[in-house]
């Protein structure tokens, strides 16, 4: 065992973790923030994504310990403090961008780091950014919907229904 | 209509906590003293276990306790729960599933034996110890050749590996025959519904936890029903009365079918949890699920179509043979038989149908219900075969649909069902409106310019939802009811908690439900709670599969809410000193008829819980209703959709340019979602149509065994949709008028994409393309283009 520190939505933690251990296993099971999910065991699929320095990274291709000093952010530090969801989180509400909601913490992670690389990507950017986000439910629609939507563009021309 | 009752696009309640990593999914219960264990599952396909020595393993660090097939004494198979009658009138083969490998392994991934550890990690690797001595079989992979003589056998204590061989309506067998003797005119296709993986996002979970104190059980697993489960396993497999037994499936990952069944994890974590007295979890990796959650589709056949001089059909005959792996899995008989073939009629008016469906076991993963179920596959068939005869007959294929339609309702089928009510030409004139069927050509001279070639295929579809009653089911062979059920608690200041026997795992009921009692009742929808998905608050309920939970469990939902606003008028009656005839239920307010005089909701709730001034003699205190809805027929769901393709002719990949769904859903509760659940089922059908496929070698083993194998759509694999469901023909049977909309795009949209790349094809010169086999990938597409 060996011991790992970093900082988690701001907070600094410290852990125990086997030389094994997934930043993901780290976050799940010693942190107990259990909004990162696992969906696959390739790195495919996505549902695990988080910040690390800002940069989207799928927290199981990574060891608990390479991430040793490194500002984490995942899907419990998007919100505000009070709750008020941020504007793409917002965003996928409005736009009904989520179904069982799996997929979900990792789509919104993704969307937010492009966003932070590239604010007004057009449908093409969106869909290819995402690519490695896998969603079994909304079909992509209403996913791409939101992340437009987010970055202030008009959609009403992709039709779909938003939320009243 | 309040803003947020029936017919609203109402924010989703379940939203937030999914946004901001507030969900309890199963995987996120962690219980005190929680053991966990792996499951050593067989790397071949077939086999006879000579021997297992688990000693090494058992010395390995953390590992509290190994379990294989011998120690399980007294635990039953995993049962069936469908019976298909076979064409002879003999019941189907039934072989014995247990929960670990008894004397044999059928499959890759069938679990041989389990171990429990402290930690997930030492469970794993003391497994890696386990030394199984296996004498290997040849494995039956091919159908057909599973049914030659002299083939290996799946079960050495069955006949053969036919499970049976179905016909329907058996009786009509020799006058279709007499019927394609005579025909003018008979289109003939081969085809294969490629194997699909559900694959919903959150792998199967299952923690078992068990009480000594008060022997009581409980079981937590990823289920799109746990009081199925609950009825299952405590009954056939581990002898636990239900009042011991509590079954919760919390926020579930998608399910897709895929989650309806009972599976031998959720039995193995409830009984080791009793043998260990210790909580045990079970989670899935997605390798896992690839080789164990139950798979999709597997059908290889051929459909005949008998036309007369007109174009008008004559007779349907079908041959299929249905993969249904190595074991039954909980409704995998149903799905070919009683969900396939009486839709064979699809849209039309054919007099005479036969099907005949022989079920196959050979050694790969069991194959039950995915998306859809049965009516993708009568759908492909039927909409393939339509447009293949119109281009053989010299006829558009749109006229040659619209000319065999059904347009008077209630229709009898000659396949059993009756559909209620449906006007297809609305549906269909709609969809060539939105898809500008008329701007086609110049579309495709376009794409011609630019060396692409475009297609435009349309395909129809009908589906039977909320499959129901249960007397009629019962019948068919159906070994439980297939009613549903919902409490109405009304609290004592107003608000309300409904327990419904649905469960949502995706859906929104928990948003949708709300709107139909808050509608009902004229309050917020804000007022009202969902709760679901405890077998220990929520009345016995079948769950959510087939379509059903609007049209079923809404029903449930309603009737309760009528009782409990006959209850309350009584009250109101009361409190205003009028006659109950008199009063009138009106945006949350009893009313005395033709006056101003009325009691609002909340002070005729109080007065049901502090019954000061209350009519006791005559009525209970308290307002709570529980009712049970079993429906007197199915749904029909039916619609049109269009797509259309470009196909690269040099590499033969091809590009969805659009895709355009007129559905007819009947009523509407919540637009936005059900847009929503479309959008889902069609991105599931147009990755059958070119993306999926399970695919297995010579020797069983499963080739497309994870993400990076098995091709799941992608945001850049498809486009943005155009969904329309205003031709609405409510049902007439349910109070709501709601026909369910879970499926309809997995099973209309597998076929428009397949006629849009023949269109395309044919339309480019290369006659000889009559069909290709799903997924059309790109080497596939390439191929049948070069194949002379």
């Amino acid at each position: 065992m060996a011991k790992v520190s970093m900082k988690i939505n701001g907070q600094v933690v410290t852990g125990e973790v086997e030389g094994r251990t997934l930043l993901v296993q780290f976050l799940r099971e010693g942190q107990g923030l259990t909004g990162t999910h696992v969906g696959c065991d390739t790195s495919q699929c996505g549902a695990c994504v988080v910040h690390v320095d800002g940069q989207a990274v799928k927290s199981c291709t990574l060891l608990a310990l390479e991430a040793e000093g490194a500002d984490v952010r995942t899907i419990e530090g998007m919100a505000a403090p009070d709750g008020t969801l941020s504007p793409l989180q917002q965003a996928f509400q409005d736009h009904h961008g989520l179904q069982c909601g799996f997929c979900t913490p990792g789509m919104v992670m993704s969307a937010a780091a492009l966003l932070a690389e590239n604010p007004r990507p057009t449908e093409t950017e969106v869909r290819h950014y995402l690519e490695g986000n896998i969603c079994r439910c909304t079909g992509y629609h209403n996913i791409v919907k939101a992340v437009l939507a987010a970055s202030g563009q008009d959609v009403s021309r992709f039709g779909g229904i938003a939320a009243e | 209509m309040p803003k947020d009752g029936i017919g609203a696009s109402s924010k989703r309640r379940e939203d937030v906590r999914f946004l901001t990593g507030r969900g309890r999914y199963t995987d996120d219960i962690n219980l005190r003293g929680q053991a966990h264990v792996h499951f050593l599952r067989s790397d071949i396909a077939h086999g006879r276990i000579r021997s297992i020595d688990t000693a090494a393993a058992a010395a390995m660090p953390g590992v509290l306790r190994i379990f294989t097939a011998a120690d399980l004494a007294g635990v039953g198979g995993i049962p069936c729960g469908w019976q298909v009658t076979d064409r002879f009138g003999k019941p189907m083969q039934e072989p014995k599933h247990p929960v670990l490998a008894e004397g044999k392994v059928r499959h890759v991934g069938d679990p041989i034996a389990a171990v429990v550890a402290e930690t997930a990690e030492q469970a794993r690797d003391a497994a890696e110890a386990i030394v199984v001595d296996i004498e290997d079989l040849p494995a039956v992979l091919d159908m057909r050749a599973a049914l030659a003589e002299g083939a290996p056998k799946v079960h050495d204590d069955l006949t053969g590996n036919l499970c049976y061989d179905w016909g329907f309506v058996e009786e009509n067998r020799e006058a279709v025959n007499a019927a394609f003797a005579t025909a003018h005119h008979v289109t003939t296709l081969d085809l294969v519904n490629n194997r699909l993986v559900a694959n919903p996002m959150e792998p199967r979970v299952a923690v078992g936890d068990y009480d000594f104190a008060t022997d009581h059980h409980t079981l937590y697993t990823t289920s799109q029903n746990p009081h199925v489960i609950r009825l299952l396993m405590g009954a056939f497999v581990l002898g636990i009365p239900e009042h011991r037994l509590r079954v919760v499936a919390p926020d579930v990952g998608g399910g897709f079918g895929s989650k309806i069944y009972h599976y031998a994890e959720e039995a193995f974590v409830t009984f080791a949890a009793k043998a260990l007295r210790r909580p045990v979890k079970w989670t899935a990796s997605r390798s896992e699920a690839f080789i164990s959650d139950a798979q999709g589709r597997d059908h290889v056949g051929r459909i005949e179509l008998a036309l007369d001089a007109e174009g008008n059909f004559l007779a349907l005959r079908t041959e299929t043979y249905a993969n249904m792996g190595a074991y039954l899995s909980t409704f995998a008989p149903s799905i070919p038989t009683w969900l396939h073939g009486t839709l064979m009629a699809g849209n039309y008016r054919t007099p005479l149908i036969y099907v005949n469906v022989k079920a196959v076991f050979t050694n790969t993963v069991p194959v039950d219900a995915y998306r859809g179920a049965g009516r993708p596959e009568a759908t492909f068939q039927l909409e393939r075969v339509i447009d293949k005869a119109a281009r053989e007959i010299g006829m558009d294929p749109v006229e040659l649909r619209r000319r065999n339609f059904v347009t008077e309702f209630p229709y009898q089928t000659p396949v059993a069902v009756v559909y209620d009510t449906g006007d297809y030409n609305a549906t269909l004139d709609r969809l060539l409106q939105i898809a500008d069927r008329e701007g086609f050509e110049a579309r495709r001279l376009d794409s011609a310019h630019h060396g692409r070639l475009r297609g435009f295929g349309i395909a129809h579809y009908i589906e039977a939802c909320g499959i129901a009653p249960s007397n009629l089911v019962g019948q068919l062979g159906a070994r439980a009811g297939l009613y549903e059920s919902a409490t109405v608690r009304v609290n004592a200041t107003g608000s309300i908690s409904v327990f419904t026997g649905s469960h949502s795992h995706g859906q929104g009921h928990e948003t949708t439900f709300a709107q139909v009692v808050a509608d009902m009742i004229g309050i917020p929808a804000a007022q009202v709670d969902i709760v679901h998905g405890d077998t220990s608050n929520t009345p016995m309920g079948m769950g959510t599969y087939g379509s059903r939970s609007l049209a079923v469990g809404g029903s449930a939902l309603v009737k309760a809410t009528t009782k409990i606003v006959n209850k309350a008028k009584k009250i109101a009656a009361h409190l205003l000193e009028a006659a109950e005839a008199d009063i009138e239920l009106k945006d949350g307010k009893f009313a005395v008829a033709g006056t101003d005089r009325s009691v609002d909701w909340g002070a005729v709730c109080l007065a049901a819980y502090v019954p000061h001034n209350y009519p006791l003699e005559s009525l209970e205190p308290g307002l709570e209703e529980t009712a049970f809805y079993d429906p007197s027929n199915f749904t029909y769901p039916a619609g049109a959709y269009a797509c259309e393709v470009e196909v690269d002719p040099e590499t033969g990949k091809v590009t969805i340019c659009r895709f355009v769904a007129a559905d007819d859903f009947g009523n509407v509760v919540n637009p936005m979602i059900v847009e929503g659940q479309v959008h889902g089922g069609l991105a599931q059908g147009i990755g059958q149509a070119l993306l999926e496929n399970c695919v297995y070698d010579g020797n069983g083993q499963l080739l497309s065994g994870s993400f990076m194998d098995y091709a799941m759509p992608r945001a850049d694999d498809l486009p943005f949709y155009e969904v329309d469901h205003s031709c609405a023909t409510p049902c007439t049977h349910n109070p709501l008028g709601v026909k369910g909309c879970g499926e309809a795009g997995a099973i209309g949209s597998p076929p428009a994409v397949v006629n849009a790349v023949v269109d395309a094809l044919q339309r480019a010169g290369y006659a000889h393309v009559t069909h290709i086999d799903m997924p059309l990938t790109p080497a596939r597409v390439w191929a049948a283009m070069h194949a002379n």
